[in-house]
């Protein structure tokens, strides 16, 4: 009887090689298959278990941070936010059913200590739990809560973007109606349905016509290509007719023959409708992709929560927005408006780059939302280093720009705005056209500060409203933040 | 050296592995090593010393591996349910205690095994009643739609661990004595060997009673245990392949007519064909298993280690993530926590063991203690593969134990008996000296 029980010990050992088999196909062979898959909630379950990182602000406000619940092997983190709704447009939230956004989104991996495979297991070996490193914004707490709180007075939803020009470092980038990322969980789908939205950051993630503040890139493009120089005279007559429509300068006023820094200090649009037909669509558009239009900005939010600025023909009917690069009204998106074969949009924060960029001698640097990155052991693993995005003008150009936009807030459409904090500043104003026969307009400010060593640059609008113009509506909220952040 | 100088040497390790694995889940739980994983340790060492005394004693002939084997599943057994539940880890190593009382009362009593010849009938029809028990209105209890528990009061049990014991007793006495009788008269038909058709009635009669398990107990698993050891025997006792052919045909054919016919059977084959048709539902189980085999990986994430709760969930045994982790599933655990190398381990002791229960048939010296012997191997290897098979989907999810390691007394006392039934076949043959044919 001994064959067949040599035999059948053979047979047990098949089966067990099969056993061997399978289990290696589970565990190894189809491991990453099978954690992909919709029904496996373990990665979901995991992400509950790590300590994401705490947010910050420059001043170490605690802006969002995660509470340990439960002690047992069944604990879970859940994500607060201190501030409420103060930084939810920049910042965003994290919650495990409702999802990521925002610069948690962006930072993801920062936050959550995501590692190679190597460190991992050298970690797993050394008994260590997954955890994330903690970010110290840029963001100057004191100054976005002004921000918020002026944009709130107006009454209208609005953003104001504020960046350091030498850094890059985004100090404020507001947007109101805001969320309170608290409430996340229980109330997604009514923040969902609000109308006027408040999950949509107007700073970065909406596109509006700039208006006369765009008159700064035409003039940045003018000067830098050598088409023309702040001497270059031309009419300032109004009404003129740029593509066989009558163009009017604000108020229908005229002026005589003036130079380009007359025509920016009072934004005479027929001035500037000649100059852009001067400068020609080819150097328009390069110099527009210099200051970054074209692209999302850089600043570390999702690219789903970011808008490119540009020239786009906007299709009302079928929601269109596409972007062009020829055939548009040269004369009218030169000071930020267009017509129907393409019209000038862009972002708040778009427009406080090109302002920063002028403060900046012309080179623009990359914005940024980190100041550092601090891992779980205290370690400094990252730190702001200004980058510089584009070099996209001469420093000689950018000074003359610069003065011109100071002669704006001297003699020109801002004079009645002051910077307390700064002996003097740079502006320009914007009042975009929306509903000419109703006197709808859409108001815009850009500026920094101070002018001799400049520490601010600002963007600010609010939805389009009667009778305003950027100087009165825009303009009080840009410098109340400048000063705020030179600490005036 | 002696064969139970070599079973202490054996046992040592074993000890050591208990204690590392305790502190394992002490260091997890605690960040510190609690005296109360060296006691765990001691105190189990101590148990196993007792035993290997006795069998100094008793069967100093006996199979030096096998019982530190067995001592090295238990040790594995407890430590994961430790790590699942400190009270379910006590229940166990009380189990274990009861389980050592019954091996060595079976040592003692049953010396000469032969005595259960006599009494034969007597232990199948006790064996078959034990397996319709769980049918029994009042008494038995439904698990995964399969009948395999019984619930007197407040101790409930598992009848089939005992049921295989007394099936394979009989089985193995019966042969013994119409081993011959089958194998005559044999017709060689296309190559094949044919027995004659009337001595295929055992053949029949228990093939009835695998059919009838299927029916009556729903449980595709033990079926396939039980029917698997009669085959394994009859083919020691003959010799015969077509034996098992024609056998393995007709459990086939069986199975198929009773998945079409009867529901759960065919609903249990279904998930196992594809598992994602009903994820939340009738997959839910098999599904959970393989994810956690995923997660373990290579090396598994460490006992104590592995996200045996979802967050915020209570932590109770029945609210694991994989369902019913302290029994059927504990597989799916090792390799989790010890992953592919961890359950490739406990894959190789069970089949040394398999080998060391042939290796014992094999040296057996009269046709009852071979057949008892590899009657007893089978029924324990394919106990392992049956389980372990269905949580890893090589076959339909069944509701046994996995022996030694899974949670439960029926099936610790059960496999203890076992183990004390070789031990006692392995010394008389390797007695130095045979005893005069009886």
């Amino acid at each position: 009887m001994n064959v067949p029980i040599r035999r059948l010990l053979a047979v047990a050992l098949v089966l067990f090689a099969l056993l061997v088999g399978f289990t290696s196909q589970w565990s190894v062979f189809d491991a990453a298959e099978l954690e992909a898959k919709v029904d496996n909630k373990r990665p979901l379950f995991e992400a509950q278990q790590i300590k994401r990182g705490k947010i910050t602000a420059a001043d170490g406000q605690v802006i969002a941070n995660s509470r340990k619940e439960g002690d047992d092997e069944s604990f879970q983190y859940v994500r607060q936010y201190p501030t409420g709704s103060l930084f939810a447009h920049p910042i965003g939230y994290s919650f495990i059913t409702q999802g990521t956004s925002g610069f948690e989104r962006a930072e993801n991996a920062t936050l959550t200590g995501e590692e190679n495979e190597f460190v991992s297991i050298i970690d797993q070996i050394r008994g260590q739990r997954r955890e994330g490193s903690d970010i110290v914004t840029t963001l100057d707490a004191s100054a976005q809560q002004l921000a918020t709180d002026q944009l709130q007075a107006t009454g209208r939803p609005g953003a104001v973007v504020a960046i350091e020009p030498s850094t890059g470092a985004v100090k404020v980038m507001a947007s109101t109606p805001s969320f309170d990322p608290n409430r996340v969980p229980e109330d997604l789908d009514e923040f969902n349905d609000a109308d006027p939205s408040v999950l949509t950051n107007r700073a970065i993630q909406e596109l509006y016509p700039p208006g006369s503040t765009f008159k700064v890139v035409t003039a940045a493009a003018a000067l830098d290509s050598g088409a023309a120089t702040p001497d270059t005279v031309l009419s300032g007559a109004s009404p003129q007719t740029f593509s066989g429509v009558p163009l009017s300068n604000a108020g229908g006023e005229p002026f005589g023959d003036i130079d380009m820094r007359t025509a920016l200090t009072h934004s005479v649009n027929t001035y500037f409708a000649q100059l852009g037909e001067m400068v020609g669509t080819e150097t328009l558009l390069e110099y527009m992709d210099r200051f970054g239009f074209g692209k999302d900005p850089e600043v570390q939010l999702p690219d789903e929560q970011k808008a490119a600025s540009g020239v786009f023909v906007i299709d009302d009917k079928r929601g269109g927005f596409k972007q062009v690069d020829e055939g548009f009204d040269l004369a009218r998106v030169a000071i930020g408006q267009g017509g129907e074969e393409g019209e000038v949009r862009a972002s708040v924060t778009q427009m406080a780059e090109v302002a920063a960029t002028v403060a900046n001698g012309g080179e623009l640097m990359k914005p940024t939302l980190i100041e550092k990155v601090i891992d779980p052991d205290g370690r400094v693993t990252d730190e702001l280093d200004p980058e510089v995005q584009s070099e996209v003008m001469s420093d000689e150009t950018a000074a003359a720009l610069a003065e011109m936009m100071t002669s704006v807030t001297v003699e020109g459409t801002a004079a009645g705005l002051s910077v307390p904090g700064a002996e003097s500043f740079a502006g320009k104003t914007g009042t975009a056209e929306i509903n000419i026969e109703q006197d709808i307009a859409q108001p815009w400010f850009i500026a920094f500060a101070p002018v001799e060593d400049p520490q601010i640059a600002v963007a600010v609008t609010t939805d389009p409203c009667a009778g305003c113009f950027g100087g009165e509506v825009a303009g009080p909220i840009a410098t109340a933040v400048m000063s705020e952040i030179l600490g005036g | 050296m002696s064969a139970r100088n070599r079973e202490l040497l054996g046992l040592i390790p074993v000890a050591g592995l208990l204690i590392a694995g305790f502190a394992a889940v002490f260091v997890v739980r605690s960040d510190e090593v609690a005296d109360a994983s060296l006691i765990f340790g001691a105190y189990f060492f101590a148990i196993c010393l007792a035993a290997h005394i006795f069998l100094r004693i008793r069967l100093p002939n006996a199979d030096p591996y096998l019982f530190p084997l067995v001592a090295l599943l238990a040790a594995i057994g407890l430590v994961m349910l430790y790590r699942i539940d400190e009270g379910l880890a006590r229940d166990q190593a009380n189990w274990f205690v009861v389980g050592l009382a019954l091996f060595m009362l079976t040592i003692i009593f049953l010396r000469d095994y032969h005595v259960l010849e006599r009494y034969r009938y007597l232990i199948v029809v006790g064996g078959l009643t034990l397996l319709l028990l769980p049918r029994v209105p009042g008494i038995g209890s439904q698990v995964n739609g399969a009948y395999l528990g019984v619930e007197l009061g407040p101790l409930s049990f598992q009848p089939a661990e005992l049921g295989k014991l007394a099936i394979v007793i009989f089985l193995a006495s019966y042969l013994r004595e119409h081993r011959e009788v089958l194998v005559v008269g044999a017709k060689r038909i296309a190559g094949i060997t044919f027995p004659p058709l009337k001595h295929l009635g055992p053949m029949l009669v228990v093939w009835g009673a695998a059919m009838l398990m299927l029916v009556f107990i729903r449980d595709l698993g033990s079926s396939l245990m039980f029917f698997g050891a009669f085959l394994a025997l009859i083919y020691t006792a003959t010799n015969r392949v077509s034996f098992v052919i024609i056998g393995l045909a007709m459990f086939l054919v069986g199975a198929w007519f009773f998945a079409t016919t009867v529901g759960h059977v065919g609903d249990r084959i279904d998930t196992w064909l594809d598992p994602y048709q009903d994820a939340s539902g009738t997959g839910y189980q098999v599904l959970q298993s393989m994810f956690a085999q995923a997660d373990g990986g290579l090396f598994g994430r460490g006992i104590g280690e592995s996200l045996l709760w979802a967050p915020g969930a209570k932590e109770t045994v029945e609210n694991t993530l994989i369902p019913a982790v302290e029994t059927d599933f504990i597989y799916a655990l090792i390799v989790n926590e010890l992953g592919l190398f961890g359950g490739c381990g406990v894959i190789t002791i069970y089949a040394l063991i398999a080998a060391r229960g042939f290796k014992i048939a094999s040296l057996a010296r009269d046709g009852f203690s071979k057949l008892l012997a590899a009657g007893l191997t089978a029924v324990f290897a394919l106990q392992a593969f049956v389980i372990i098979g269905g949580v890893i989907r090589v076959i339909p999810l069944t509701g046994v134990t996995l022996p030694l390691i899974s949670y439960g007394g029926s099936s610790v006392i059960a496999n203890m008996v076992l183990v004390a039934l070789l031990l006692l076949i392995s010394d008389r043959a390797r007695r130095p000296e045979p005893e005069a044919p009886r």
